[in-house]
């Protein structure tokens, strides 16, 4: 594996491979991860703002040892003079032993991924794929609930354009779910994503009411409605805040171990007074996000080996 | 006029037979024949056992290119290309719906990065749908939008 770039990419083999990888590094000491990437510079593009991913691919990689190379802010870069995106690529190429990317437009992960002879890791492009978050999402899953399988999930707002909805829906094709989309007709998940589901077997239903459903979920994955997605923002404003979980409408109506989970950041789709509960998983899955990007970095610069030495 | 009359009349050429008669001008456009210079004969609603009514195109001095036939293909994969040397048809063309398509297909999906590259745009055949390379999305044959049309 070369690049990791779309869960549609990956075989369910290779994802349990980085899961397990993830569990593995958790059990190393901090001084001795350090030895696993040293020497390494791992370049940072990010094309579109991000909080999360961002952060905890550079810890994950600092941790590791690497050093990191991120892009200028645009207003400064010669992005900004109208280089082209290649052109970009094949530079950080030349400068750097791995490539996380993120980009607004769809597809530009793959793209890079054909210029660079580099591995590159998708950090998200545009609304299509999020690799990296998927595969914490399945690891908090997996660690929370101790299978993947016979899991019945619930995918909880905007599913239309959400990409971390449309990678974890695909890996979870691999497993014996039950998935429930509640989502308002102008957000719900596209037809197109539902092929896999059928060719899979998986069975899925699609509702715009979560409290139908709240008694039978093993997890509850909500998601924000994005506002920068929306072509016109009056479509925007008909399913503003139309999804928000509180103690009120959760507690004592789901199974006593529901976890809910959520890629983060929130608006006002989860109230503050869940975060306490056994239920609020979103903080623990938001750490997850460093053993998960230490596994990917692992895994595509070779150094399984020198973990295993490690150990 | 017997068919094979009608394919005997050009001496170099290709003849485009079994055209459905609602996708004739779209092989007009696709093929750009607006432009061509050379002898074009366009004949529609013939009677077809096949399709109960069909259209045809002979193109005098023409060569169809790769690039060409996939177009055509995807546009309607029924046709038969006769390729004519010395009035005599030398060659019968059957097409097929082709596995990729290369640099043909416009990405429908606005935010894809073949829309903003100067990159060919790559289509992937997916039992029946195509998968956009780049960015993922599927479409069906009936949805595919054309570059040049």
């Amino acid at each position: 594996m070369k690049d990791i770039i779309s869960i549609n990419e990956m075989s369910k083999t290779e994802i349990l491979e980085i899961l397990e990888l993830a569990k593995e590094i958790s059990k190393i000491s901090d001084e001795k991860k350090l030895e696993i990437l040293k020497g390494k510079i791992i370049a940072t593009l990010f094309f579109e703002a991000s909080t999360r991913t961002k952060m905890s691919f550079e810890s994950a990689a600092y941790r590791l040892g690497a050093n990191i190379l991120q892009l200028p802010p645009l207003e400064f870069s010669s992005i900004k003079k109208g280089e082209s995106f290649s052109d970009t690529i094949k530079m950080v190429e030349s400068y750097s032993d791995l490539i996380v990317i993120r980009n607004p437009l769809d597809g530009s992960a793959k793209l890079a991924s054909d210029i660079s002879n580099k591995p590159v890791i998708n950090a998200g492009d545009g609304s299509n794929q999020h690799p990296s978050q998927t595969l914490l999402d399945l690891y908090t899953i997996l660690e929370e609930k101790g299978t993947l399988d016979n899991l019945s999930i619930a995918f909880v707002g905007d599913l239309k354009y959400g990409r971390t909805v449309h990678s974890l829906m695909k890996a979870l094709s691999f497993f014996k779910t039950k998935i429930y989309f509640v989502a308002p007709e102008s957000l719900q998940i596209p037809n197109y994503l539902l092929y896999d589901l059928e060719k899979n077997n998986i069975e899925y239903t699609l509702i715009n009411d979560f409290s139908e459903i709240l008694s039978e979920i093993d997890v509850m994955y909500m998601t924000r409605i994005q506002k920068e997605r929306f072509p016109d923002l009056e479509e925007y404003e008909k399913v503003r805040g139309i999804y928000n979980i509180n103690k009120e409408n959760i507690l004592g109506k789901c199974k006593d171990d529901m976890i809910i989970l959520h890629p983060l950041p929130r608006v006002d789709e989860i109230s503050t007074n869940l975060d306490e509960t056994k239920h609020a998983k979103y903080f623990k899955q938001a750490s997850n996000g460093i053993p998960i990007r230490q596994a990917m970095l692992i895994r595509v610069l070779n150094k399984i080996d020198k973990l295993k030495e490690l150990k | 006029m017997s068919k094979e009359l009608q394919i005997k009349a050009l001496k170099n050429g290709i003849v485009i037979d079994h055209i459905p008669t609602d996708k004739l001008f779209s092989i007009v456009e696709l093929l750009n024949l607006k432009e061509y210079q050379e002898n074009i004969i366009i004949a529609t609603n013939l009677k077809s056992s096949l399709l109960g009514k069909k259209a045809l195109i002979k193109i005098e001095e023409k060569e169809l290119k790769e690039k060409e036939l996939g177009e055509i293909s995807l546009l309607t994969p029924n046709v038969t290309i006769n390729i004519i040397k010395n009035y005599e048809v030398i060659k019968k063309i059957k097409l097929e719906i082709p596995e990729e398509i290369i640099a043909i297909i416009k990405c429908p999906n606005s935010k894809c990065i073949s829309n903003y590259e100067n990159i060919d745009s790559k289509y992937i055949k997916e039992e029946d749908k195509y998968r956009c390379y780049y960015c993922e999305r599927k479409i069906l044959l009936n949805e595919i939008e054309f570059k040049n049309i």
